[in-house]
């Protein structure tokens, strides 16, 4: 989401705001939305809800595969400490026993797979969701504090090929919004 | 799966019928009432109380730990044959007390068990402070606690590396993970709830540091979905390390050779028995906590009933611990693992391993009774009972073993001193200071989790 902002001429409208009753319009007006063809759209809500970002056309997304990576290599990186420790820089010959205990570094190894995994959990969710971004033109609408708190809104985007101002409020006000409000960026 | 989780959702409900949330609540009024904890101005004079004395137990940890700096680990009553005394007791029993928080977060999450949301973020927060209170104890047993960067395994001038088939290393790796994840757990669920503390501060000070901290959060869908995906593999990833953290903990003791030590049960003995006293713990915090802020419509006595059950069940766990302690004792046939069982029960340290018998095995067996499940007062009663007999199951299995080992020569008694005793209580004092921070600045119950919870019922009330 982070191609939001940073464009060489920013246009002076960000997008069409509508509210919407509950959670349950807010999930069926997504799926029109998505069906008379806005791609560039979001939905906002107090809390999740299950289906609105695939009602919205979103892809699956990446966080698991990037969190398998980073355990991978949290769990490389853990016995390769306790191999380069044990085995080259400081061996130590204790009653000829082999000097690569491997069972002895699986609680180290253990540790370091779940530390890279949660690390890369925390953080990738906050990369692919663009975060920290203190500034937003939504900030700037007054009822938008209340999509945090209990309200529900659609935002189709003016990045939107398909864009028109007057075209997407009429649009969300005939699939249900109880007020629409223009965004400017 | 809609129906069948409805369908398991009723029957449970037609079995406890005590809601999990009290009905006749809206999004907003959710939010307000558990908003209004932390947005209120001024500050009520119960919680000043409250914090001026955890405050002043606070400075009775600082002046112990100059003392002790000062003068060297002699202050306290460690010393030939128990080298390990109230240092590691209590370093157990902090990180015990902590996995509740975890557990409740993380393997209830997992479970789909709803009864979780309205105490899982001040369990987790309990987490959080019980592991900085159970983190400063290695490093004071260390006596010099300013070389404590050579656990560290960086590169030194002296060209030594750690051990790393030592337990003790092991522990510093476990706790460290868990303190980060921990700490990683709470924060990204908070994340939500410091934007809706944000847009409803009325101080500047407040939208600053709310929106700061919340990182810009504006409860977009698509956010809200990989929001849900990393909360999810969290979990997932949080539910072994809390099994490997005690198991860590309970290998300090197993993989070295001292009878009743020596013992491959140790490992889930130890989780077991940390899940009872962090259950223990999130019971002895929730009680006041909700009479104190009027929370009785989300912590439900449902959830009290739910955790006293745990309780029972982990008691359970920990008592066929001590049952088998004594079965492997006699049955080993090992002249000392049969000295220490014998001696653990008429020994010197006999009335420390009754009282324990007592907290741990005989007290929690009130709670088959439903009506003391559901009684806040007797409740907490056998919280407390609880905490102090898992101090003192630490206590008999560190001072039981090592006061009285091989050799009738080495024996010797161990007696804690003054200094022993301000240091635990210091590091209670941390704790509940870090509390009641927590309680007046963070929000105590997770507000989006609430209002997911409110919208999941009401789609099973339309079904």
């Amino acid at each position: 989401m982070s191609d939001h902002h940073g464009a060489p001429e920013t246009p002076a409208l960000y997008g069409v705001l509508g509210e919407f009753a509950d959670a349950d319009h807010l999930l069926a007006a997504a799926h029109k939305v998505r069906e008379a063809g806005y791609v560039r759209t979001d939905a906002y809500a107090p809390m999740p809800v299950h289906g609105l970002a695939e009602a919205l056309g979103a892809k699956r997304t990446k966080l698991p595969f990037l969190v398998l990576l980073g355990g991978i290599f949290g769990g490389l990186a853990g016995f390769g400490l306790c191999y380069y420790c044990s085995v080259i820089a400081y061996p130590m010959n204790i009653g000829g026993r082999p000097v690569n205990t491997w069972p002895a570094f699986i609680p180290v190894t253990f540790e370091t797979t779940i530390l890279g995994a949660a690390i890369t959990a925390v953080l990738g969710m906050l990369a692919l969701n663009g975060l920290p971004m203190p500034y937003h033109p939504l900030f700037n609408i007054p009822e938008f504090s209340q999509a945090s708190q209990s309200r529900f809104f659609i935002c189709i985007e003016s990045k939107d090929k398909k864009f028109d101002e007057v075209a997407a409020s009429d649009f969300l006000r005939s699939i249900g919004a109880t007020h629409v409000t223009t965004v400017d960026n | 799966m809609a129906t069948s989780h409805s369908d398991q959702r009723s029957a449970t409900a037609a079995a406890a019928e005590i809601p999990v949330l009290a009905p006749g609540h809206s999004y907003g009024s959710i939010t307000d009432q558990i908003s209004s904890i932390v947005l209120t101005k001024g500050m009520s004079r119960g919680w000043l109380f409250g914090l001026a004395v955890s405050f002043l137990l606070v400075q009775v940890l600082l002046v112990s730990v100059v003392y002790l700096i000062a003068r060297g680990v002699g202050i306290w009553g460690i010393n030939v044959p128990v080298g390990w005394g109230f240092a590691i007791i209590i370093f157990v029993w902090w990180v015990g007390i902590g996995h509740a928080g975890t557990l409740i977060s993380a393997v209830l999450l997992l479970l789909n068990q709803s009864w979780r949301t309205s105490i899982n973020r001040f369990a987790e927060a309990m987490t959080l402070f019980a592991v900085v209170c159970a983190g400063m104890y290695p490093l004071l047993h260390l006596g010099r606690i300013w070389l404590f960067y050579w656990l560290m395994p960086i590169p030194n001038t002296m060209g030594i590396w750690p051990q790393f088939r030592s337990p003790l290393l092991w522990d510093v790796f476990a706790v460290s993970t868990y303190m980060t994840v921990s700490f990683l757990f709470w924060y990204t669920g908070l994340i939500p709830d410091l934007a809706t503390l944000r847009d409803r501060a009325q101080s500047k000070i407040g939208k600053y540091t709310y929106g700061m901290l919340s990182f810009g959060w504006r409860s977009s869908a698509r956010h809200w979905r990989r929001f849900d995906a990393a909360y999810l593999l969290l979990a997932g990833i949080a539910t072994p390390l809390v099994v490997s953290v005690h198991t860590v903990v309970g290998f300090d003791f197993a993989m070295s050779i001292i009878p009743g030590w020596h013992n491959t049960l140790f490992p889930p003995y130890f989780v077991a028995g940390a899940i009872y006293s962090g259950f223990a713990m999130v019971l002895t915090l929730a009680i006041p906590l909700r009479a104190a802020y009027g929370l009785q419509d989300f912590i439900t006595d449902r959830h009290l009933d739910n955790m006293a059950k745990v309780m029972l069940a982990t008691s359970l766990m920990v008592s066929y611990g001590y049952v088998m302690e004594v079965f492997f004792g006699f049955y080993s046939a090992n002249t000392y693992e049969e000295y220490l069982t014998r001696n653990r029960m008429i020994g010197p340290y006999a009335p420390a391993f009754w009282s324990l018998i007592l907290c741990n095995t005989l007290a929690p067996q009130l709670l088959w009774v439903r009506k003391i499940r559901l009684s806040p007062v007797l409740l907490w009663c056998i919280a407390i009972v609880a905490n102090i007999g898992m101090w003192l199951e630490r206590f008999v299995i560190v001072i039981t073993s090592l006061h009285r080992d091989y050799l009738p020569s080495s024996w010797g008694m161990f007696y804690p001193t003054f200094w022993d005793w301000s240091t635990y209580i210091g590091t209670i004092g941390v704790f509940l200071f870090l509390l009641f921070l927590f309680i007046r600045f963070l929000p105590v119950i997770s507000i989006f989790e609430m209002r997911e919870l409110l919208h999941k019922e009401e789609e099973h009330h339309h079904e």
